[in-house]
């Protein structure tokens, strides 16, 4: 884990919240799609997680955006204190500080912004300043709060924009759009959740990385369901797994050309009938399964 | 002046490792009393900046010369920062590298390699900086 293991979740939890998170294991089943349709049905706060590639905007267009920058400290080396003892060097557990002839040089993206280093400098030598990571960017779909955080590109560490994301979450319900597979990105979404909707395909890969996603939300011992997007009728292989498992299937999106069509053009699928009766379903089955009082 | 060869194991006779940050060992060979150590690299267990565990290990040997293969910019500038010049070598017997490196047969590394060049299979979709 990372650096941040003190303020660990309980910042956005408790009183008029419930946050969902929507997860997969595989890349490419839908969580956006599932996301930003569920929000619109259900009247819950989109909050896009995947920071690496946030997309759900595309789909809700939110207005009157605010942003905020995320940053994260960084040790700056005062020379003039420095002995090149190199004891900063050799307590960083990333690889970020290292011992030349001549100086100490920094690495700032290997560097996870612990303070390790602040800590064993005996010459107090070290300050820490900030550099700029990525963005929090807040706006509104109709009633619904949109937000959603942006890892700079080239910037390898994603959690501190995700932490500061979810630390300040809406009251009401939240529908965190969570990073694929089941990495560090997804974990600390996780550690905000109180359930998760876990979005797969019938596909050896979906099944796959599905009960890698399962494995994780159970030892969150988080409340979940389970959402079968591009079904084909000729494939079960999710239900026989779902079934054998005792896994709640929340709902089943059947894969057809229009809905494809609506979706790469940047619309929402629920503006086709069908598939808003679909999700009003899926909804509805939400309800049941959360402790949750959605309008 | 001290040499140091990224090695797939621990002695003169063993194999060079064309990887700097991930490889095995470094031996290390002093041209004045030809004295062999042998290092463990700690940067081959190391989830993100191996290179630069690696470097660190070396420029704490004092060492003068490095013999690998390829090498990325953050081990690479580490070098160049400390004085410490990188020669290129296929993989060849360490011995023969240091023998070459003294009739001075082997190419001055001028830049760096692309970085991750040895991490090989598994490292999923997107580099994560090793957490």
């Amino acid at each position: 884990m990372q650096g941040w293991a003190w303020e660990q979740a309980g910042d956005s939890e408790g009183e008029g919240r419930l946050n969902i998170a929507i997860l997969s294991g595989k890349g490419g089943t839908g969580k956006t799609t599932i996301s930003t349709n569920l929000s619109v049905i259900t009247g819950a706060n989109y909050i896009d997680c995947d920071v690496e590639e946030p997309n759900g905007f595309i789909f809700l267009k939110p207005s009157q955006i605010k942003r905020e920058e995320v940053k994260v400290d960084y040790p700056v080396v005062d020379s003039s204190r420095c002995t090149l003892c190199g004891e900063c060097a050799k307590v960083c557990q990333f690889n970020a500080l290292v011992k030349t002839k001549k100086d100490i040089m920094l690495f700032e993206k290997l560097c996870h912004g612990c303070h390790a280093c602040g800590i064993v400098c005996k010459q107090s030598a070290l300050t820490f300043g900030k550099r700029i990571i990525g963005t929090i960017e807040e706006g509104q779909y109709g009633n619904l709060i949109c937000k959603r955080g942006i890892l700079n590109v080239g910037e390898p560490m994603a959690v501190p924009v995700i932490r500061r994301l979810l630390k300040n979450l809406p009251t009401g319900t939240n529908l965190i759009d969570c990073a694929p597979g089941t990495s560090c990105n997804v974990v600390s979404s996780l550690q905000y959740a109180d359930g998760a909707i876990l979005v797969t395909e019938p596909s050896s890969f979906g099944l796959h990385d599905l009960k890698m996603a399962v494995q994780l939300v159970r030892s969150f011992n988080l409340p979940f369901g389970v959402v079968i997007n591009k079904h084909n009728t000729e494939d079960d292989r999710i239900q026989t797994y779902c079934e054998k498992e005792n896994i709640e299937i929340l709902g089943v999106i059947p894969y057809r050309r229009e809905a494809a069509e609506v979706y790469s053009s940047g619309k929402m699928i629920v503006e086709l009938p069908e598939y808003k009766e679909i999700f009003e379903e899926i909804a509805e089955r939400l309800r049941e399964v959360f402790p949750w009082n959605l309008q | 002046m001290k040499i140091a060869v990224s090695s797939m194991s621990k002695d003169l006779n063993s194999m060079l490792d064309v990887r700097f940050g991930r490889c095995n060992y470094f031996v290390i060979y002093d041209t004045e009393e030809g004295l062999v150590k042998t290092i463990e690299n700690k940067g081959q267990m190391s989830g993100g900046g191996a290179g630069i565990a690696a470097a660190q290990q070396i420029i704490d040997e004092d060492v003068d010369v490095v013999i690998t293969g390829n090498m990325g910019l953050n081990a690479f500038n580490l070098f160049k920062n400390s004085d410490i010049k990188v020669y290129r070598c296929g993989s060849i017997k360490v011995e023969t590298a240091v023998q070459l490196f003294k009739e001075g047969k082997l190419e001055e590394l001028t830049q760096a390699g692309p970085a991750h060049a040895g991490m090989g299979m598994g490292t999923g979709r997107r580099f994560r900086g090793g957490r």
